[in-house]
């Protein structure tokens, strides 16, 4: 590996884990579970376009995983790990696609996760409460992708390391 | 078609759909009978939306209140205390969820009691 594509890949697990803690201290300011910014989804676009989806993949799973080992417990690693592997798999999907930009990918990844996140706590709870968080999920992770997808968008064109 | 046109019909469509689940949910919800509570899926207890009074939750760890055939959390053990912050409930469906106890309060509506038959 190139030491510029290694630099670009640690920046970007960095930025994640930074991004993770930040909103981590943001105190929830809508009484769902589930709803969130995802600012840690801005790293993994940014990765997904500036890189491939192998080390957006990287970027994605190592962060949920040292997150859920520094601040969380067994239970919040599951979740997060749940909402992040679905919402790599319909990102990676939609990019190959080539019919969208970075802004209905980080849309559809938000969603996705948020919707991940409540099915993964719904199984563990053993109840249907999905279906009732369901249409906030959908509403907040839209407008949340639309912001974070911009983001990115924007990192993706001023950072300029070759990789 | 540009890629930026195609994006706001996929942002058009997510928000319809979310309208969509929200009109279904809201507008269909119906007057529930009562609430069951349920920790890690199973049910520890079922109580009428008439029984008005406080109750003790899980060996405490929440506390639920029913009043004017609306039920609520008012206290619980953990720190992010979302289940408080949910809010009242009383239409058929509604939940209130507190993930860090496991424990999920629904109503249920007149005609069906066996809530547990569908869950």
């Amino acid at each position: 590996m190139k030491a510029s594509k290694l630099t670009l890949l640690a920046l970007s697990v960095s930025l994640a884990m930074i991004l993770s803690f930040i909103e981590s201290q943001i105190p929830t300011f809508v009484p769902i579970p589930g709803v969130k910014v995802g600012l840690a989804n801005i790293a993994v676009v940014f990765a997904l376009y500036k890189m491939d989806w192998k080390n957006a993949a990287i970027v994605s799973l190592v962060r949920v995983l040292l997150i859920g080992i520094l601040f969380g417990n067994a239970v919040s690693l599951a979740y997060s790990a749940a909402g992040a592997v679905l919402s790599l798999i319909f990102m990676i999907v939609l990019k190959k696609t080539d019919l969208f930009s970075h802004i209905a990918v980080s849309v559809v990844g938000g969603v996705v996760h948020n919707l991940g996140q409540i099915g993964m706590a719904c199984i563990l709870m053993g109840t249907d409460i999905l279906r009732y968080y369901a249409p906030f999920l959908v509403l907040s992770g839209t407008i949340a992708g639309i912001v974070i997808g911009i983001i990115a968008a924007i990192l993706v064109k001023r950072i300029n390391i070759k990789a | 078609m540009t890629k930026f046109q195609r994006d706001i019909i996929l942002i058009c469509a997510f928000l319809l759909v979310a309208a969509a689940l929200f009109l279904i949910f809201f507008l269909g919800a119906e007057e529930g009978a009562g609430v069951v509570v349920k920790v890690n899926g199973v049910e520890i207890a079922r109580y009428s939306l008439t029984q008005e009074g406080e109750y003790e939750l899980n060996g405490g760890t929440n506390t639920l209140v029913i009043k004017d055939g609306k039920a609520w959390i008012s206290h619980a053990d953990c720190p992010d205390h979302l289940c408080v912050k949910q809010g009242k409930i009383r239409s058929n469906g509604q939940s209130i969820a507190c993930r860090p106890n496991f424990l999920t309060v629904t109503v249920y509506g007149k005609d069906d009691s066996d809530v547990d038959l569908i869950s």
